[in-house]
């Protein structure tokens, strides 16, 4: 007797319905590339070894226990790792292929293609309207018709234009703390970067705003490409696309999150997602 | 269970629940499996006593089912689980559906063999009824077994088994009718035990999905709905 019945009719019914929503890396266009990654704090190896590519437009998240690293890769990626006197970078990134620690680049310049935003939120102390236009203005950009329209733009971008609209010119300080990390989000975009690197966004904030940061998120996506450490391990869940988890400075897997939260290849990915760790 | 799906979660109140729920699916499985056993007993030995017996115990399965649901539910919820947590916890409620189907048919085998006591019955008919019991009971068994052992290759087993118990019950079908054409008189009693031997073949469907339900557990890997050979292709790899 046949194991196919008729109903089939010959399709390959198991590959029906099966892992069709799945992203894959194979189809994504790359935006950053790390090859052969390792940073010193001195003698201190921090990052080992790191391999892995980005892509465009999508969410990546990195997770892992304290200390593995991710918050020092996602400072490489603009370099805000050359503020510290002791790190030492030995390999390469490649922004759009080119390598961002080449010495010809401009690093004021990377600093703009890829914007970050902190886990403090630290806006200016400046009005509403100030902080988001000053990154133009440093770039030598003063008129009001191009500011007004920027600095609208980035703020609805950043889903606070509504809050705000009628009181641009109230400091900034004023806002509450979803407030202003939506604001210092808004200063980032203002600028038009390609990346936007976000290290734990929301750990400061309360409940609800951490779910409108990540349905912000999810809207950003569409234009930049993100990427966020999070040690919320569900928030990791809900809003990548893509998670690297991370242990004592390496990579050890990379996948599309649906997979990585229900089968990881890993065992140590396992051990950490559930809860096993330690 | 294997060691390491034990192995300690650093919320020992985690590690407790999920302890519980496996604990409980082994419970509810114990006894199906006591009632699938009276069920076929009261069938082939004509014992009406018996058969009353699991018509009555069989509340207690849908009660575990609707409990062990709840845990489920509760975990799912509060924890969270990823990976194979909560695949444990997907596959446990599969198949305590399953296990509850598998009460609902060893209770219609009961209600069948009262029905059949009440009329002339000729001892031949159920012989083969009773082989098909065996195997089935066995199916459930080693199904069970598989749950506790995280044991692919059994489950595999219970797979393969099946399709073989499929086409046992077809053969018994067809005797049966042969046994209805010769002489109409037997047609109510036939009819009763045409209907357990169905009852019987659901069950070993029952226990053929709960195997795949298993497998996803293991493996991580859907297999339901494609052929044996994908299926063992699939499940072997790693």
């Amino acid at each position: 007797m046949s194991e196919t019945n008729v109903l089939t009719h010959g399709m390959n019914v198991a590959a029906l319905g099966r892992n069709e929503a799945a992203l894959s890396l194979e189809n994504e266009d790359i935006c950053l590339e790390v090859k052969d990654l390792d940073l010193y704090y001195g003698t201190k190896k921090a990052l080992n070894g790191i391999n892995m590519c980005i892509p465009r437009k999508r969410v990546t998240a990195y997770i892992g226990p304290s200390g593995c690293g991710k918050s020092t890769l996602l400072r490489c990626f603009n370099r805000m790792n050359d503020l510290v006197d002791e790190a030492r970078v030995e390999g390469g990134i490649y922004l759009d292929e080119e390598n961002i620690y080449d010495p010809a680049v401009n690093v004021a310049d990377l600093r703009r293609r890829v914007g970050m935003v902190f886990q403090k939120p630290n806006p200016f102390p400046k009005s509403i309207y100030e902080n988001v236009a000053y990154g133009l203005r440093l770039q030598g950009i003063n008129s009001r018709r191009v500011l007004d329209e920027v600095v609208e733009r980035s703020l609805r971008g950043a889903a606070l234009w509504d809050e705000v609209k009628d009181r641009l010119h109230d400091n900034a300080l004023g806002m509450s703390g979803g407030q202003q990390q939506r604001l210092v989000i808004a200063r980032a975009i203002a600028i038009e970067p390609e990346v936007l690197l976000l290290d734990e966004p929301a750990s400061a904030l309360d409940p609800i705003s951490t779910l409108k940061i990540e349905e912000l998120i999810n809207e950003l996506k569409s234009k930049y490409t993100i990427v966020i450490v999070t040690h919320n391990m569900q928030q990791a869940a809900r809003v990548s696309d893509y998670t690297a988890f991370m242990y004592l400075g390496e990579l050890i897997e990379f996948g599309d999150t649906s997979t990585l939260f229900t089968n990881p290849v890993e065992k140590q990915t396992e051990d950490y997602i559930t809860g096993r760790y330690g | 269970m294997e060691e390491e799906v034990l192995q300690h979660h650093i919320s020992q109140q985690f590690n407790t629940e999920l302890a519980e729920i496996r604990t409980q699916v082994l419970n509810m499985g114990g006894l199906v499996e006591e009632q699938l056993k009276n069920a076929i007993i009261a069938l082939t030995d004509a014992d009406e006593k018996l058969a009353r017996k699991v018509y009555a115990n069989d509340f207690k399965i849908n009660a575990l089912e609707v409990r062990i649901d709840e845990e489920c539910t509760r975990i799912l919820a509060r924890r969270q689980p990823a990976a194979s947590d909560l695949r444990l916890v997907m596959a446990v409620v599969k198949m305590i559906t399953d296990l509850e189907r598998i009460g609902d048919q060893a209770e219609r085998i009961a209600r069948m063999s009262i029905q059949i006591n009440n009329s002339v019955q000729n001892k031949s008919h159920t012989i083969n009824i009773a082989h098909l019991g065996e195997r089935v009971q066995k199916m459930l068994h080693d199904a069970l077994d598989a749950f506790v052992r995280m044991d692919v290759e059994l489950a595999l087993k219970v797979l393969h088994e099946d399709r073989s118990v499929d086409a046992e019950y077809e053969g018994i079908s067809r005797q049966l009718m042969t046994y209805m054409m010769e002489d109409a008189r037997t047609i109510p009693t036939v009819l009763n035990l045409l209907w357990s031997a169905r009852a019987l073949e659901r069950i070993g469907d029952h226990a053929n999905n709960m195997c795949e339900h298993l497998i996803y557990f293991v493996k991580g890997k859907d297999i339901r709905h494609i052929s044996l050979e994908q299926v063992e292709q699939e499940a072997r790899e790693s």
